[in-house]
């Protein structure tokens, strides 16, 4: 592909003034309007954050802040246990879908619902059943024990677990569907070969799916890791970081910082997340250039 | 004798595969849907009902979607108002981002443009950062610019996350169409906007539809920059207004479900009408291993 492209430098075309063909000039003219949106609201947006964050106070009294030291805790153990958990289970299920039968073909389409609508409504949904009074998970206990079940989101703990649920329903679908994709380029022969030579569906695995997958799913779960850092969504409309703001992430500390009138701290929140996000951008980046 | 005794065992074989794939499908089915299920009973039972435990509501009703398209409740005062903004800001980004990335797009791969690896680099980088994170210097800027609570600041906003994933896809797509036709249209003296619209374009079909759609997706489900940027309640999208009924602990869940139900609607509907286009694109683009 490479070489084609360098031949295109080198097609006559009518030249004119300036040392521009004509249609290097309609290149330029096309490219300007991102150019353009690029300058305007990415760069001066980072620059000027940049600006504003520049105030070593921000630091420390970001750093003093004890719900910093609990968010950044938080963001761990969202993007570790999240992120791997939601990646095994997607490989496991991406074999399920590969099963031909009419009824997993139709599961198949319920199952990509999550991916398919938007967060909001349904993770508004699971609030609610989550709700200690009237939410149908505490109605059923109540009728089944006769006791008050717990008050689900009140813990920390119960509900950063909940969260990573919520976020866990809404993208397994899609990996699993990468994963999908990946597994179904693989050539058929060689699972046929193993048969007759009596492998075992385990040693099938280890020894055939997973070697040509490894790669897909590294870059998979990189990429899930960068998006997860990025998860405003289920945490903020689930548990809207309480209680006592025990289970805020980077991505919810910037806004609750702005909602507080605090933009130096929120600024200085988000600094600190780069170190964190930008050898994953870089991996990425390495990998799409390749 | 040992034939029919080899038959029961491949049938008991199969038995215990469809057994297993069956205890894998059924949870997964389940837990896909609970909280989709959880949103559409509400919807249609009266009030106070839904609670009540039963799978399936005593006396199904409609009356929730009279209320919220009869504007019935403090929390609906401008309910067509705000789905009227969704649509348009929707909209207004898909088409804003298809034009501005397949002019990209086209000068980057098929024009060769200078400087044209540097952008997509760059636009790839804008990528990867996740939104979340340029939320607040996003609307520290778009103060500045004085576009706060304008809808245009939430439409050009959106457009910049969104381009930059289309161009990066819009220019895989373009570099696999044949070196040939460009050279083609060069020989017959064709200008480069020619090539663009009688070339380009009609072969691009598959693509553009499917960034179209991603761009207008994005816009549609988008909570976090429309509740920054936009804060009048008649000009704010349907997705602040379902979250501005967290504000208050008595909120009408039953309308506020079929609220969300309704706003899910026209998404996951787009989404099945143009999967074909979307799992190909998309998913293809995604990762590329």
């Amino acid at each position: 592909m490479s070489a084609v492209a360098i031949q295109a430098g080198d097609t006559p075309a009518a030249r004119k003034s300036g040392g521009m063909t004509s249609w290097e000039k309609w290149g330029l003219i096309l490219v300007i309007p991102y150019l353009l949106i690029f300058v305007v609201f990415v760069i001066y947006p980072v620059g000027y954050g940049l600006w504003l964050a520049r105030h070593p106070e921000s630091y420390t009294k970001l750093f003093a802040d004890p719900i910093f030291f609990r968010t950044l805790v938080n963001t761990l153990i969202f993007v570790v246990v999240a992120v791997n958990v939601k990646m095994v289970v997607a490989l496991f299920l991406s074999g399920f879908f590969l099963h031909t039968r009419w009824w997993i073909k139709a599961l198949s389409l319920v199952f990509i619902l999550p991916w398919a609508v938007p967060s909001i409504p349904t993770i508004l949904s699971m609030r609610f059943m989550l709700n200690p009074e009237w939410g149908v998970i505490n109605s059923a206990i109540f009728k089944l024990t006769g006791m008050d079940g717990p008050n689900w989101l009140n813990d920390p703990t119960l509900a950063l677990s909940f969260s990573m649920l919520a976020h866990i329903w809404k993208s397994l679908p899609f990996w699993t569907l990468i994963l999908l994709a990946g597994r179904m380029a693989i050539p058929g022969e060689q699972y046929e070969a193993a048969s007759v030579d009596g492998a075992s569906n385990w040693q099938k695995f280890c020894f055939i799916t997973w070697p040509s997958m490894r790669s897909l799913f590294l870059t998979s779960t990189i990429l899930s890791m960068i998006w997860t850092l990025g998860d405003f969504n289920s945490v903020y409309l689930l548990t809207g970081g309480g209680p006592a703001d025990l289970t805020h992430v980077l991505a919810t500390l910037g806004i609750r910082y702005l909602r507080l009138d605090q933009v130096d701290l929120s600024l200085a929140s988000i600094v600190v997340a780069l170190p964190l996000i930008l050898p994953l951008v870089y991996f990425m980046m390495k990998r799409l250039s390749k | 004798m040992s034939a029919g005794l080899r038959k029961s065992r491949i049938t008991w074989k199969m038995v215990s595969t469809e057994a297993k794939l069956l205890l894998i499908g059924i949870p997964v089915f389940l837990w896909t849907i609970i909280p989709i299920y959880h949103m559409v009973l509400f919807s249609i039972s009266p009030r106070n009902a839904a609670t009540s435990g039963r799978l399936w509501p005593k006396e199904p009703t409609l009356s929730n979607f009279s209320f919220v398209f009869q504007q019935k409740h403090f929390y609906l005062d401008h309910f067509w108002a705000q789905l009227g903004n969704s649509l348009v800001i929707a909209l207004s980004v898909g088409a804003l981002t298809l034009a501005v990335s397949t002019a990209a797009a086209f000068a980057i791969s098929r024009l060769k443009v200078r400087g044209g690896r540097t952008v997509m680099n760059m636009a790839l980088f804008t990528y990867f950062i996740p939104a979340a994170f340029l939320a607040v210097p996003m609307y520290k800027t778009m103060g500045n610019y004085g576009l706060l609570n304008s809808q245009w600041s939430l439409i050009l906003a959106m457009v910049t996350i969104a381009s930059p994933y289309c161009i990066w896809v819009l220019k895989q797509a373009s570099d696999k169409l044949p070196w040939e036709l460009d050279e083609a249209a060069r020989m017959d003296g064709a200008t480069a906007m020619q090539l663009f619209r009688l070339v380009y374009l009609p072969l691009m079909v598959p693509s553009l539809v499917a960034v179209g759609t991603y761009a207008l997706l994005l816009a549609w489900n988008e909570y976090l920059y429309a509740f920054l940027l936009l804060s009048k309640d008649s000009s704010v999208t349907l997705a602040v207004a379902l979250g501005n009924f967290l504000a208050a602990d008595d909120s009408p869940w039953e309308l506020l479900m079929t609220t969300g139900l309704i706003y899910a609607l026209p998404p996951a509907a787009i989404y099945y009408a143009f999967k074909r286009y979307m799992v190909s694109g998309l998913t293809a683009g995604a990762v590329k291993s």
